[in-house]
């Protein structure tokens, strides 16, 4: 049953009463694959946007026969409008390293990466801090596993993770083709594991009150709790902590401005909801996990809001693949004819085909989910498009 | 390797080793898949997108050159899902092109086009997003960049670094800017580019093609105050055909001189004819280095490489300027024609050098670059006024209207037109290196190479390195210092294998004495100057007719030659000489890095 009223919670952000890194220290002393079966059974989903199962994840990376294995902790945040990865890194930064550690652990890796946006590098010297701890710690408990901050390349493509690991080699930002996947061959083609920054937090947090007490969180599909970056017509922009599976009405009455026309979840790759779903929708479900949600009240043009994600688009692919780099061009253009008349309405219709066609065959998840924005933009506001 | 995966595609079983492609698959039971950046020379891209295909229980489809084939995937290469998302993806293309092919170079013979035909595009349907700022870079002698063709499919990208290691092409900027540039957006002439052409044969379309200069050469044969003469390389009348509707492999030797001659080119000679006298000269050389390092313990440098691809000069000259005196100092072949077409022959004919016209027909992009060194004057004038490709001179024989299936054989005209097997084979990569020992061992020993028909078959092959080791026993008088030495010789071709052998160098670990150095893939066969495709079955069919060709001379060592013989008793006096060192060998320059 979907929540009809949201649901604030404090566990990401909650100072813990413990020594520093003690939930390492008892977690490692327990049994790998216990450790990971509890993940598995939490529900645990990816936050970068993905959404895939954290547990399974790792489960794989844990049966790769390597000697050699990377843990890279996603702190690429390029999306507009979100911070939340920032704030964990800030606020709770030993609840981030020690889900790196015990993923480590865990999955007997070796070496470990922060993989930091170019924008946050003002957190590198109290970052650099925190992990100096971490290895006196993680000395004493006998964790043989350095853990290192390689500044991002500051592009947007570059937090999709082969893409953050192509740069990581010294090479342009390109995403790979997959398979192969990075937990098969990932940086220096070794298997790597690379998570969002508030999945290594949330890891941790499981490990410390337990997959039981996590899935009382949630729905079926979409447990725990996860951070919103909400902007936009808002009162109250920020990041807020919240229990997933509320429907979108209880969204909107909680963070919206009373005059909330749409909302736009998951981030510019993520779907645009019209205030007539907004009671069946359940935010999270059926589509993208990323942070940031925007909302929009009934002054904003939506030709305008979709103009901007296109151009955000047409400027941030990598530009490696025909779909995309040229899609992406081609529907800026596309709805700028429409609007202009050079192009008749009907044009719309061939232009959410030609998002379809991106969607099948675009290389990486930037191009594959265009579409998404796009279509539920113009279906839900074709005559703003028009008009 | 056993085959242990089993699909099938299109309905039909197939099964094929671990890793391969679902392309490797659906070639093996004939099923075409369309391609574009994809090439079999170099490592897979999958970002053209058009090779998708559909795999059943997926709903995205998969780029089949770049997704293994996989235990039990069932693979539709033609449904309509694919045939729609293909033709959107070439429609997208063909939005992004200057589509111009009425005047296109690379029309014909333009994959893009190609696709898009087969497919019967829409222009219509999208807007154009050409870049009004796209332009073309004619800075180059050898190499025109068009960008404004260009479909971003990185293959030139990856020629340059996975076959030439020069790294002279990059990708810059991202999403609708992303382009193909140069380091800091440099012109084409002022970068670390050798100008080999390798980008020019990999590219799809017409984005990289070879400067053209045949309006010239028509210019210069209409002229009547001129004299214009060509000469062609080895390696062109095995692959001209390819241009003119001739299967690969074919020779087309007497028809193409045929054919320059109705063209109006007043004399047709014969490259080959300086390559046999490159022979005399660098194995000459050689023997004097050897002399020099054994007998007298002066310190010269060795091993000595060959210096007849021009690609592979700039590029020595660019990355390992401090080790230039490696370099044999011989002319290529195209340059000692030059400086004697103006000079001797003009002298031989009676014909005022200022009024030649001296046109090299070559597999290659370099020397047009080559031919415009500031160096190459030593006859008095600009020793080769132009290299063509084969491509352009294919083009040319279009251009006249001849019916090249028609026309009889000819022979090359005389003095300048005479050569041998030795000389054919410089077009093979271990060809220079077979003809040297053909002639060196008989200078040597008094005896030919002890190989049956003189064919030294293990410099010959598409290996990137080729080692032989010949050992020199009972020398005559002269070369008694060289007896019982086994000499060490190798064989690069791809200047990513040159930078192998140069490291060893580097290194002081190089165990040879002579090594033979090709810029491009096979040798010139494989030239960037070469008809497109050119791939690793191609480059075979055109050494097995190179190879062909030797057998049928009736003379198969250099210095047999008895026009070779002609010109050092009339006119250059000896190997080495004083006028061999004015017209025949140069210097080279540093050059930097980037
Ligand atoms: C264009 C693009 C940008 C992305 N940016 C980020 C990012 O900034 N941070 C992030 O954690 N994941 C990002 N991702 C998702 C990553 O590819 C990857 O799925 C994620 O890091 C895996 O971690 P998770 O399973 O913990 O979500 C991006 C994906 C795409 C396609
Ligand atoms: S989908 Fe876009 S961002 Fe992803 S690889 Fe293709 S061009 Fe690059
Ligand atoms: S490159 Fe190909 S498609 Fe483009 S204009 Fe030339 S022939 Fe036509
Ligand atoms: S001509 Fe050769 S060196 Fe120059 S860009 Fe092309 S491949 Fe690279
Ligand atoms: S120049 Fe040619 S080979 Fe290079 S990316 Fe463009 S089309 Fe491809
Ligand atoms: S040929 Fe496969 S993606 Fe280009």
């Amino acid at each position: 049953m979907p929540y009809s009223r949201t649901r604030v919670v404090d566990v990401l952000f909650k100072p813990l009463t413990t020594a520093p890194y003690e939930i390492l220290r008892k977690t490692i002393q327990r049994e790998k694959k216990d450790v990971i079966n509890e993940l598995v059974d939490s529900g645990l989903r990816g936050r970068g946007g993905a959404g895939f199962p954290t547990g399974m994840k790792w489960k794989f990376a844990a049966q790769q026969k390597s000697d050699v294995k990377y843990v890279i902790c996603n702190a690429d945040e390029g999306e507009p409008g979100t911070f939340k990865d920032k704030k964990l890194l800030c606020e709770v930064p030993r609840k981030v390293i020690s889900g790196m550690a015990i993923c480590a652990w865990a999955t007997n890796a070796t070496k470990g990466y922060i993989y930091l946006r170019r924008e946050y590098r003002y957190l590198v010297a109290q970052l650099e801090e925190e992990l100096r701890i971490y290895h006196e710690k993680a000395k004493e408990m006998g964790l043989n596993f350095p853990i290192e901050i390689f500044l991002g390349a500051g592009a947007y493509v570059c937090g999709e993770e082969t893409a953050l690991i192509e740069s990581m080699e010294g090479k342009r930002g390109e995403p790979r083709n997959k398979p192969p996947y990075p937990i098969q061959n990932g940086f220096l083609g070794k298997p790597t594991i690379v998570n969002n920054v508030e999945t290594f937090a949330s890891s941790a947090m499981i490990c410390r009150i337990g997959a039981e007490e996590y899935k009382k969180m949630g729905t079926a599909d979409q447990r725990g709790s996860k951070l919103f970056s909400i902007s936009g017509d808002s009162p109250k922009e920020g990041v807020h902590e919240l229990e997933l599976g509320m429907t979108l009405e209880a969204f909107a009455n909680e963070f919206g401005d009373g005059d909330t026309k749409a909302v736009q979840v998951g981030g510019v790759a993520g779907f645009c909801i019209p205030r007539k779903q907004f009671k069946t929708q359940i935010i999270g479900e059926g589509n993208t996990t990323g942070g940031s949600t925007m909302i929009f009240n009934s002054t904003r043009s939506m030709y305008n809001v979709l103009h901007n994600y296109l151009d955000f688009y047409a400027e941030e692919s990598c530009g490696q693949c025909t779909p995309c780099r040229i899609g992406t061009q081609q529907l800026l253009k596309g709805i700028e004819a429409v609007k202009s008349g050079l192009k008749p309405p009907s044009y719309l219709d061939q232009l959410i085909k030609l998002s379809e066609t991106m969607r099948i065959t675009s290389k990486c998840g930037l191009g594959q989910s265009v579409t998404n924005s796009f279509s539920s933009i113009v279906q839900n506001f074709r005559e703003e498009m028009i008009f | 390797m056993a085959n242990n995966i089993n699909l099938t595609i299109d309905g039909i079983h197939v099964s094929v080793e671990e890793g391969q492609s679902i392309l490797d698959a659906a070639k093996k039971i004939d099923i075409k898949i369309p391609t574009l950046c994809y090439h079999v020379d170099l490592c897979v891209a999958g970002n053209c997108r058009v090779c998708v295909v559909e795999s059943v229980g997926r709903n995205n489809l998969i780029p089949s050159c770049a997704t293994p084939a996989e235990e039990g995937m069932e693979i539709k290469t033609s449904s309509p899902k694919v045939r729609r998302a293909r033709k959107d993806l070439m429609a997208l293309l063909v939005s992004e092109h200057n589509t111009q092919c009425t005047t296109c170079y690379r029309s014909i013979n333009c994959e893009l086009q190609q696709l898009a035909a087969e497919y019967n595009v829409d222009n219509d349907i999208y807007l154009s997003v050409l870049k009004p700022t796209a332009k073309v870079d004619k800075s180059s002698w050898s190499i025109e960049k068009d960008d404004s063709k260009c479909i971003r499919c990185q293959r030139c990208v990856r020629t340059c670094a996975e076959i030439q290691h020069v790294n002279a092409l990059a990708v810059t900027e991202r999403g609708r800017d992303m382009k193909i540039s140069t380091f800091m957006h440099l012109p084409m002439n002022e970068i670390v580019c050798t100008n080999c052409g390798q980008c020019i044969t990999h590219c799809p379309t017409a984005a990289l093609t070879e400067r053209r200069y045949y309006d010239e050469i028509w210019e210069a044969i209409d002229d009547p105050d001129k004299y214009v003469i060509i000469n062609t390389a080895p390696s062109v009348r095995v692959a001209i055909g390819e241009t003119l509707g001739y299967n690969v492999g074919e020779r087309v030797t007497g028809k193409m001189v045929t054919a320059l001659k109705k063209m109006g080119f007043n004399s047709v000679l014969d490259t080959d004819f300086t390559a046999d006298l490159t022979i005399i000269e660098e194995a000459n050389e050689l023997l004097v280095r050897l002399k020099k390092a054994l007998v007298l313990k002066e310190k010269v440098a060795l091993p000595m490489i060959t210096s007849c691809s021009p690609g592979w000069v700039k590029f020595i000259e660019h990355m390992y300027p401090e080790h230039l005196d490696h370099l044999s100092t011989c002319k290529s072949p195209q340059q000692m024609f030059g400086a004697l077409a103006k000079t001797y022959y003009a002298e031989k004919i009676g014909i005022d050098p200022s009024k030649i016209v001296s046109v090299a027909g070559m597999p290659c992009a370099a020397k047009k670059f080559e031919a415009n060194r500031p160096e190459m004057w030593d006859s008095g004038f600009q020793d080769v006024d132009a290299g063509l490709t084969t491509r352009e001179l294919g083009h040319m024989i279009k251009q006249s209207g001849l019916d090249f299936f028609e026309l009889g054989e000819s022979e090359f005209d005389s003095y300048m037109g005479e050569s041998t097997g030795a000389a054919v084979i410089f077009g093979a990569t271990g060809g220079v290196m077979e003809a040297a020992l053909r002639t060196a061992y008989v200078v040597i020993t008094g005896r030919p190479v002890p190989f049956e028909n003189l064919n030294i078959i293990p410099v010959r092959g598409l290996e990137g390195i080729k080692e032989a080791t010949v050992k020199f026993e009972n020398c005559v008088p002269e070369y008694k210092f060289l007896e019982g030495v086994e000499a060490k010789f190798a064989i690069a071709h791809g200047l990513i294998n040159a930078r192998q052998i140069m490291d060893q160098i580097v290194k002081g670990e190089s165990p040879y004495l002579f090594v033979e150095v090709m810029a491009c893939p096979g040798g010139c066969i494989g030239g960037g100057g070469q008809p497109i495709p050119t791939n690793d079955e191609i480059r075979k069919k055109r050494m097995e007719a190179i190879y062909a060709e030797d057998m049928d001379k009736p003379l198969r060592m250099s210095h047999e030659n008895p026009e070779v013989t002609q010109i050092y008793k009339e006119f250059l006096v000896k190997p080495l000489g004083e006028k061999s060192h004015h017209l025949l060998h140069t210097k080279y320059r540093k050059r930097n890095r980037y």
